[in-house]
């Protein structure tokens, strides 16, 4: 409903009618990728507020940015899909968690931000990782265990990180993540950086005791702290409302002011992320309530289909998913044609397999990094393996 | 003769002085005394001083001076930008400093006791410890944690435990124990310093009490290695290792002990991890004895992992089976007299010291 409303607005604004003579031509194609006239797009629904202003629903967007937007969640999409086929095969072991139907808040977010803010989330991280910058080889070589992972091999999917983005992980341990990004934020005010954290957490970590504490704190002392609550509805196998007294989480900071955005529309996601590092660099912290939808299970070990229903998840995939609210943009506003977004993606199938098949070629850890990295600084102490009197190690 | 017995006099006297007796001897000057107060506070000032990453976080550090008044004066030094006054919520507030270590400031959390320290444990162990392992090196995290540990006076069983043993089980922690002002001053400036989460575990009932400190340990660049421990006091018959309090107590029990004809070697532990292994081997294989000390609870502790590192690096030059003395395996409590049942006195050293030295023990 809001998209038709979007295609009539647009057919007849000033921008698309600039855009019609470039449509004509397929060589003059080219520059769309780095066209950056500025287009106006209404978000899908009003934002609804808690103790503060509502941003404007209109965005300011552009060609390059859309279709940015529709490349990267298409990746990521793919990506989390082969990560699935992976573990079916038995190459990734233990936990793993997809982001598939999220993507729109990674990149949303991205978009509206700096490499100087950091980002903290939880265990659901590895388009998270890849929006700062990570690579799909660091991504699937860590996910197999491989000397390539972006931690070596060493974290697993649960403990991605990448310090010169400004990305902090990646924990496996629920609601942990929510005062250690109140404390980057915190560090980021002691050093007098200009910038801002999103920690971000779920509607199963929104009930943390640890939260409320670090908001306290965060709110106490003005930290440039947004807690971003994903809002996926089911902790695991739980619904939100058997697991919240009061499910309206934008609202649970009490004095902290709050945000709900519609986590499926990655251009409200990116105004939401805007508003809110305003704010926070000047007043302290501030809740978004991003609501989003996972398609998957919590993990490869739950189904997802025992306490929701099929038709549920078909029906989000029908009206919200964000890949397809941003290609139905581009097509509307005539960015580009439906082939060369089926090019794009086809492009991305293979970017995905060759990351794969690399990977796959990757070694393992040398024995000896199972005593590496204990701590940055070693003092030459020994370590030992199972059996002290066969195995053991200096401490680098 | 009168200036015989004179010098024997005083080398007697010189023998009850505890630690840094053969550093006085090498500075003229004489000995100034400092409490283990005295002592953290002017680290922490100094610290503070020299690296403006170093803040302070805590329950009463700031306005208070502390409860203890360890932080006395360094708020109006420094101001409330580095020393924070915190609500009492650990789990935030450690949560907090080790996500701003992840960064890359420096805090020094202060646990009003560390029997609060296990509503933080897991920040401590599963944020702080495993980090820098978990990143592969990306991100270390340059965090101190410290505070009373171990029983107080007629405080209880909530108040009252060592957590040692706990801390000093997980890799990627340092666990540093202090006894006196010259180990205090060393050892958290050694930790400030240090890229790696620290334990840094004081003692209430010493806070007052005085050491002697040289001008080397006086110094602003003064430092102790971690993972080193320090033969308190010199002997060949049993080897007693100990920490905090403990020490203390052990040099005692070695006072005792001389009388009767054993000369027993003390051990201050100093860093509980890394343990100092080489060290205290060194000394078994030379006295052939060994008497583990703690005030904490005796299962699965520190004496028990000292005493399997004998038996499996120092077995041959055992004369006696290992001995540990620690707390009793039930919770604190308060009567005075089940209180003083539940830690370890001297003479309890000593009985330990003399089994070992199969001399009849009434």
């Amino acid at each position: 409903m809001a998209l038709s409303r979007l295609a009539s607005s647009s057919s007849s604004s000033r921008s698309a009618d600039l855009l019609k003579p470039l449509c004509s031509a397929i060589s003059l194609r080219r520059p769309i990728s780095t066209d950056t006239t500025p287009i106006t797009v209404e978000t899908s629904v009003p934002f609804t507020s808690h103790q503060c202003d509502t941003p404007s629903r209109s965005v300011q967007t552009n060609a390059k940015e859309l279709l940015t937007f529709f490349r990267d969640m298409a990746l990521m999409r793919r990506m989390e899909i082969a990560a699935d086929s992976l573990y079916k095969a038995k190459l990734i072991r233990g936990f793993c968690h997809l982001y598939d139907g999220q993507e729109a808040v990674a990149v949303g977010m991205e978009a509206s931000i700096t490499k100087k803010d950091c980002i903290i989330t939880a265990y659901r991280d590895h388009c998270t990782f890849v929006a700062r910058g990570g690579t799909l080889l660091e991504v699937f070589a860590e996910l197999m265990g491989r000397q390539a992972g972006c931690s070596r091999g060493k974290g697993g999917s649960m403990h991605f990180y990448k310090k010169d983005s400004n990305f902090y992980g990646g924990h496996g341990i629920v609601g942990a993540q929510v005062p250690l990004g109140c404390g980057l934020a915190f560090a980021q005010k002691y050093s007098k950086d200009e910038a801002v954290t999103f920690a971000l957490y779920g509607d199963g970590a929104a009930n943390q005791g640890q939260l409320f504490e670090a908001l306290n704190i965060s709110a106490l002392w003005d930290l440039p702290a947004i807690l971003v609550c994903e809002n996926n509805h089911y902790g695991m196998g739980t619904a939100e409302w058997r697991a919240a007294k009061s499910p309206a989480y934008y609202k649970r900071g009490d004095y902290a002011p709050g945000l709900k955005v519609d986590g499926m529309d990655a251009l409200a996601v990116k105004q939401a992320c805007t508003f809110a590092k305003e704010h926070a660099l000047k007043n302290g912290p501030i809740i978004l309530e991003m609501d989003t939808y996972r398609y998957h299970g919590h993990s490869m070990s739950d189904p997802g289909s025992t306490y929701r229903t099929r038709d549920e998840i078909t029906g989000v995939r029908q009206e919200r998913d964000p890949v397809e609210r941003i290609r139905k943009l581009i097509l509307s506003h005539d960015l580009a044609t439906e082939k060369e977004l089926k090019d794009i993606e086809k492009e991305i199938r293979k970017e995905v397999d060759d990351a794969i098949a690399q990977a796959k070629e990757n070694p393992l850890p040398e024995s000896s990094e199972l005593f590496t990295n204990v701590y940055a600084k070693g003092l030459g102490v020994e370590s030992f393996g199972a059996d002290r009197k066969e195995v053991r190690a200096v401490l680098p | 003769m009168l200036g015989i017995v004179r010098q024997k006099m005083l080398e007697q006297s010189l023998k009850k002085i505890p630690p840094a007796v053969s550093v006085l001897r090498s500075y003229s000057s004489a000995a100034k005394q400092m409490t283990i107060r005295d002592a953290l506070n002017s680290a922490l000032d100094e610290e503070m001083s020299a690296d403006s990453k170093v803040f302070l976080m805590g329950e009463e550090v700031g306005e208070y001076q502390g409860a203890y008044k360890i932080t006395k004066g360094l708020l109006d030094k420094y101001g409330p930008e580095r020393v924070l006054d915190t609500p009492i919520t650990e789990a935030g507030f450690t949560g907090v400093a080790v996500g701003a270590a992840y960064y890359g400031v420096k805090p020094v959390v202060e646990f009003m006791t560390f029997n609060f320290s296990m509503q933080a444990i897991d920040h401590i162990i599963n944020s702080a410890a495993k980090t820098n392992y978990m990143s592969s090196g990306q991100i270390s995290v340059p965090i101190v944690f410290r505070g009373p540990n171990g029983a107080a006076a007629g405080v209880g069983a909530q108040h009252s435990q060592c957590y040692a043993a706990w801390y000093a089980s997980c890799p990627g922690l340092k666990v540093l124990a202090p006894y006196s002002s010259e180990d205090a001053r060393g050892l958290l400036k050694a930790a400030i310093r240090d890229p790696d989460p620290v334990v840094f575990l004081e003692n209430e009932l010493l806070y007052g009490e005085s050491f002697p400190v040289s001008d080397e340990v006086l110094d602003s660049s003064f430092c102790l290695p971690i993972g080193k421990a320090k033969i308190e006091r010199k002997g060949k018959d049993v080897t007693i290792a100990a920490y905090s309090k403990m020490v203390g107590y052990a040099l005692k029990a070695a006072e005792t002990l001389e009388k009767d004809g054993i000369d027993a070697e003390v051990i201050n532990l100093r860093s509980i991890r890394p343990l100092d292994r080489s060290m205290i081997n060194a000394s078994v294989r030379k006295t052939s004895r060994l008497v583990t000390v703690e005030e904490a609870f005796p299962q699965h502790g520190v004496g028990a992992e000292i005493c399997a590192s004998i038996v499996e690096e120092s077995f041959a030059y055992l004369d006696a089976p290992v001995e540990r003395i620690a707390g009793a395996d039930v919770p604190m409590p308060y009567a005075a007299n089940l209180e003083r049942m539940a830690v370890p006195q001297v003479e309890d050293i000593v009985r330990a010291a003399k089994r070992t030295c199969y001399r009849s023990v009434s």
